[in-house]
């Protein structure tokens, strides 16, 4: 299977199966989908009015030396790696922990409802978390690298628990010869010299939420009192930026119907100093105001190659660019093919663990009853559950098999497909159409940086 | 070659025989927590 696409000047060929990427001229642009499928003498045949007959001839003969080093139309064997992958035994090696249930902010598109998830307001309390830890140790085989979210509502409402469950996490990495990282995703309201301090010294990544310009940051995350949070939260992100040094963290965005023009946004976060930037479309139920509609898609696609473009501009005009989450791609090195075909490991070696230690696929699935998977002292019992979440991989879905773009997405968002299709195991179109476009900016970006 | 320039010479047939170790970052605890995008993971290997 292949993929070709125009990014800038560049004419770009990928060879799905093997995931070489190639930039071709116009030539070879144009002829090599017959190459693949006819004979030498067809083609050249085919094309022998149009182009002069050397040049043809050599371009034939370039495509068909990639077919046969394996880097064009190279076949799909992965397929058979299925078997075994579902036969994997069960580990949990990550948990996105609920240590609060509450939020100091209202942000009208929240999946958690202002916190509760739809249920009571509650914070975690150390036991739990102390269980949830034990349960990770316990569950995580032979696994060495563990990770655990501090997620919410708002994680740092809970603060003196997240430091409690950190310390334990340590005592129990001598013992079991495991290695916690943390993350936290934080809307910042809360953060202060010491918890800017800790929160550096500790976390492995932080996720900082903003959406971008201050007024829309302010229409969709207001504070409860209903005024802005930009000018609440700006200084404090930029002063944990500036003491984190060379440590991960994201500033990241959501953007939804009312602002398809996220690229600006993008770039007025890059403007203010922050050299890493995500912005996601929002997830939503479509009678949303703000959800994004079918014929938003087109606009956002456009958008994700107007903020490229103007990275790239920024690569080569200021000696240097932000980097945008999604335009990330590691095209020598990467994940291997089985970690392609799997995706998140949500339901299986992924879990969200609520306030109270029950245990749901991911935090997208918290508060929905037919989800739950057990808890954190009696472990994952609804198994029924657990095996449907293993078989979602990129050859359980039709769309994906036949998709250019499977070892780069892993065939998506369980909990998306769940929201728009009332099913784990299928795909949301919208997102793909947008994961699709983000892959080509991406590489196309990579290509004309390779110059 | 005059017609094509290869960008990378990746195989991810290779990346099968070594590969699933799952010592990798899990892909949500990254940056997204809605869009899966998995191509961006680093290997630990």
């Amino acid at each position: 299977m292949i993929h070709k696409f125009q990014f800038e000047d560049n004419n770009i060929l990928m060879d799905v199966h093997s995931g070489a990427i190639h930039i071709i001229d116009d030539i070879a642009y144009e002829i090599v989908e017959d190459v693949i499928a006819l004979p030498k003498a067809e083609v050249l045949a085919k094309y022998e009015g149009k182009y002069a007959k050397e040049e043809l001839e050599e371009a034939v003969e370039e495509l068909l030396t990639l077919k046969a080093e394996g880097m064009l139309d190279t076949e799909d064997t992965y397929k058979d790696l299925v078997p075994a992958f579902l036969n994997r035994e069960p580990v949990v090696k990550a948990l996105c922990l609920h240590v609060a249930h509450d939020c100091n902010l209202k942000c009208k598109y929240c999946f958690a409802g202002e916190g509760e998830y739809h249920g009571d307001r509650g914070m975690m309390s150390l036991e739990v978390g102390k269980a949830a830890i034990d349960f990770l140790a316990k569950n995580s085989a032979h696994r060495k690298n563990i990770e655990v979210d501090f997620f919410g509502g708002e994680p740092l409402m809970n603060f003196e628990v997240v430091k409690g469950v950190v310390d334990y996490a340590r005592s129990v990495e001598k013992e079991t010869g495991k290695n916690f990282r943390f993350t936290m995703t934080t809307n910042g309201v809360l953060l202060n010299d010491e918890i800017i301090d800790y929160l550096n010294e500790h976390m492995y990544n932080v996720v900082l939420s903003l959406d971008g310009r201050p007024e829309v940051n302010d229409h969709m995350r207001p504070t409860v009192n209903g005024k802005g949070s930009y000018d609440i939260i700006l200084p404090k992100f930029k002063k944990l930026v500036e003491k984190r040094g060379n440590k991960q963290y994201y500033i990241r965005g959501t953007f939804t119907h009312h602002n398809t023009d996220f690229a600006s946004d993008v770039l007025h976060m890059a403007d203010q100093g922050f050299a890493e930037v995500s912005a996601e479309p929002v997830v939503a139920p479509k009678e949303m105001d703000y959800a994004l509609q079918a014929d938003d898609i087109k606009v956002i696609c456009e958008e994700y190659e107007r903020l490229a473009k103007e990275m790239l501009r920024r690569h080569k005009e200021e000696n240097g660019c932000f980097n945008f989450f999604h335009f990330m791609v590691d095209l020598t090195g990467g994940p291997c093919v089985h970690k392609r075909l799997a995706g998140c490991g949500a339901g299986s070696e992924y879990l969200a663990a609520t306030p109270t230690g029950e245990l749901y696929p991911c935090h997208q699935f918290v508060g929905m009853p037919e989800f739950k998977m057990g808890d954190v002292w009696k472990g994952v019992e609804n198994i029924e559950q657990r095996k449907k979440f293993e078989k979602c991989n990129v050859y359980s879905k039709d769309e994906c098999t036949s998709c250019w773009a499977k070892f780069f997405c892993s065939g998506g968002c369980a909990a998306n497909s769940y929201n728009f299709n009332g099913d784990i195991n299928s795909v949301y179109e919208n997102g793909c159409d947008m994961q699709r476009k983000r892959l080509e900016c991406a590489i196309g970006l990579k290509a004309a940086l390779s110059e | 070659m005059k017609h094509v320039k290869t960008l990378n010479t990746k195989n991810l047939k290779n990346s099968a025989a070594k590969g699933g170790c799952g010592e990798c970052q899990t892909s949500c605890q990254s940056a997204c927590k809605t869009s899966c995008t998995v191509g961006n993971q680093a290997c630990e290997k």
